[in-house]
């Protein structure tokens, strides 16, 4: 097992999902079972189902100084950027560190694929149309290259990208950049957008429920997609003793299946015993785990023999119901909902859920709850069986 | 970074160098690139079921990564994987665009599975019985820095040896105009912690990086041009061949570089 390591301060976060933009607009909608899924309105030949939309993407604009990163996805970037005072809190981190010390480190599994479909569309006698030939937006890291010359963050900047723990995997690399004192601070996150890649490559996969997304339902039949940003500021604790704080991180692979997950749950306890262990605590003390909860057949099943690891008390639920699954955006913006349950003493109901599997039960929140938490747990797994956890704590009180 | 780390395990596929041996020998100067050598990677450590449906990218990285871990003489079960890459699965890349340009409802589920930048890390892991942490890193050009900056970093941290691969394979249709990557190259290496076998090797962050350089009299000056990412390989590659301290510096993104110091 790893050792514990030192936590780190959460010093900003926001999220930005069909929920709305910023963090009050998400706790408006959690404490309320207010969801953010609608009748599918995207591409030129939309499947029947729902999706968790982003109103008024289109309508935005980056910067004209930036307006070469312009895509879906940088455009959804630059929206959740400028929520709760992020920018701000960068620039500060930045002036107090050294922008060479601070990280920046995104998750996303599409980026801006999006633009190269559109390109595709588009052809020009076999040719990118003029104002899509950029190579800079055709690439994985269009994102995080994108987000470094936004912010000036200058340090080292890498894009993970595994799928659905492409954001929750950033919490650990920034982590041990930090540990090791490469670096003083870390932006991480995760964007991903609504693409036809993905609404299609699902579809084929006969993993779309045609309905909205039904975690942990018995009658659950597939996945809603979504799209989001969610961003964190680490810095380590006495920047901001009071801040909440990343406790501890795990990662682990299944090595069983590309696209279904280890059927006892392998790597998802893996995934968790190394995330405790860097945390230093026992599974009982955690108040609420935020679910990965996809509402696929097997994630839910196989997830749910993770529950009997926890104690009586702990609430858990699945946000997808809310947001749909935001895919490489998931890891970021279910961590910053579990960041939320700590600050704002709020379990979120698992949204969706009618006739909740038997044996989550004990633990499956279906209603809202004002209920203190201390400790709050996130699950990310992805294809290729790629499994990550992470766990937050309260800072320290004043 | 707190401790040096050595690098144990090294693997390589170019075209006419379809393992390190012989990558070895041209970047000495003592042999050429072997005419007869296979045109695509095997990915022999493939199970048969998995190597069916695993595509070019994924048999590279799987190529690299056996041989790197074979030479190390390590369990792949128990070690951690970071596999990089500039642009992923691009032929795949470019039929799932023009599948979704023409007829979205024919796009093929394997196609679309294989499509993920971390496709290689899960076949790896799946054909190795890997359950360790396994990663998949992209930084455009900069991917091979940004992997191995990942890898060094994950071995110092946890402080246990690391797999590191990088790879990229040609780009096809349109989409070529945008990348560059015009043949295929891959590079593993095994980073361990500690220990005394193997060249020792130092990274550190630098200041701005200028033109990396790419080697001497380097018979496969191709690759510099085809392959952006992985050609920054190629001078540390030459240095493991020759046997021959040496630093390096590398970008790694617009302000730093990633400086690296070898030696025997």
């Amino acid at each position: 097992m790893p050792e514990r390591i030192a936590p780190l301060a959460i010093t900003a976060c926001s999220a930005t999902s069909a929920l709305g933009r910023g963090l009050a607009a998400h706790l408006e909608a959690l404490r309320n079972a207010r969801g953010g899924l609608s009748i599918n309105d995207f591409s030129a030949t939309p499947l029947a189902c729902r999706i968790g939309r982003v109103a008024g993407v289109e309508d935005s604009a980056l910067p004209a100084d930036l307006a070469h990163w312009d895509c879906r996805n940088n455009r959804l970037a630059w929206i959740g950027l400028q929520q709760d005072g992020l920018l701000d809190a960068v620039a500060a981190s930045l002036a107090r560190h050294g922008a060479t010390r601070v990280a920046l480190v995104l998750g996303t599994s599409t980026a801006s694929i999006g633009s190269t479909e559109d390109a595709y569309r588009r052809l020009d006698h076999g040719h990118f149309p003029a104002d899509l030939q950029r190579p800079e937006i055709h690439t994985p890291h269009s994102l995080t290259a994108f987000v470094a010359d936004a912010t000036g963050i200058a340090g080292p900047a890498l894009t993970l990208s595994t799928a659905c723990s492409s954001s929750a995997k950033v919490f650990a690399s920034a982590e041990r950049l930090i540990r090791l004192g490469l670096v003083d601070a870390a932006l991480v996150g995760g964007v991903d957008t609504l693409c036809d890649s993905v609404l299609f490559g699902f579809h084929s996969l006969e993993l779309v429920s045609t309905q909205a997304c039904r975690p942990f339902d018995v009658h659950r039949d597939g996945i809603s997609i979504g799209e989001a940003a969610g961003f964190a500021l680490l810095e380590r604790i006495y920047a901001a003793p009071r801040a909440p704080r990343l406790l501890g991180h795990g990662e682990s692979s299944d090595a069983y299946h590309m696209s279904t997950p280890h059927p006892e749950g392998r790597g998802a306890h893996a995934a968790l015993d190394d995330a405790l262990a860097r945390a230093g605590i026992d599974a009982g003390a955690v108040d609420y785990v935020n679910l990965h909860g996809t509402a696929t057949s097997k994630n839910d099943e196989v997830e749910a023999k993770v529950l009997p690891r926890f104690g009586a008390r702990t609430r858990a639920s699945s946000t997808k119901g809310f947001t749909g699954h935001t895919l490489g955006a998931a890891g970021a913006l279910e961590a910053v909902i579990a960041l939320l349950a700590i600050e704002d003493g709020i379990v979120p109901p698992n949204l969706g859920c009618s006739e909740p599997m038997p044996e989550t039960a004990p633990w499956l929140a279906l209603q809202p709850a004002e209920q203190r938490v201390d400790i709050a747990v996130s699950n990310s797994f992805g294809f290729g069986g790629n499994n990550a956890c992470l766990v937050f704590g309260r800072g320290a009180s004043a | 970074m707190n401790a040096p780390l050595r690098v144990i395990g090294i693997g390589a596929w170019a075209p006419g160098a379809p393992d390190w041996q012989r990558l070895r020998g041209i970047l000495r100067g003592e042999t050429a690139p072997a005419e007869d050598a296979p045109a695509r990677p095997s990915g022999s450590i493939l199970p048969a079921a998995e190597r069916r449906r695993a595509p070019d990218g994924v048999r590279l990285a799987a190529d690299v990564a056996a041989q790197a871990t074979a030479m190390a003489g390590i369990d792949p079960a128990n070690l951690p994987c970071v596999f990089a890459s500039t642009q992923g699965e691009l032929a795949i890349t470019d039929y799932v665009c023009e599948t979704l340009a023409h007829a979205p409802l024919e796009l093929s589920p394997t196609k679309f599975h294989n499509s993920v930048l971390n496709a290689p890390a899960g076949y790896w892991t799946i054909a190795t019985g890997c359950t360790a942490a396994s990663s998949a890193v992209t930084a455009h050009h900069c991917s091979f820095a940004a992997g191995l900056l990942e890898a060094a970093v994950f071995a110092c941290a946890e402080n246990v040896p690391v797999l590191f691969a990088s790879s990229d394979v040609a780009s096809t249709g349109p989409l070529a105009e945008m990348t560059r990557t015009t043949l295929a190259f891959g590079v593993a290496l095994v980073l361990a912690p500690r220990g005394s076998a193997g060249a020792r090797l130092d990274v550190a962050l630098g200041g701005v990086a200028h033109e990396p350089f790419l080697g001497d009299g380097l018979a496969l000056h191709g690759v510099a041009g085809d392959n952006p990412a992985n050609a920054h390989a190629l001078a540390l590659l030459q240095a493991l061949a020759v046997e021959k301290g040496r630093r390096l510096r590398l970008p790694l993104s617009p302000g730093l570089s990633l400086d690296m110091e070898i030696t025997f």
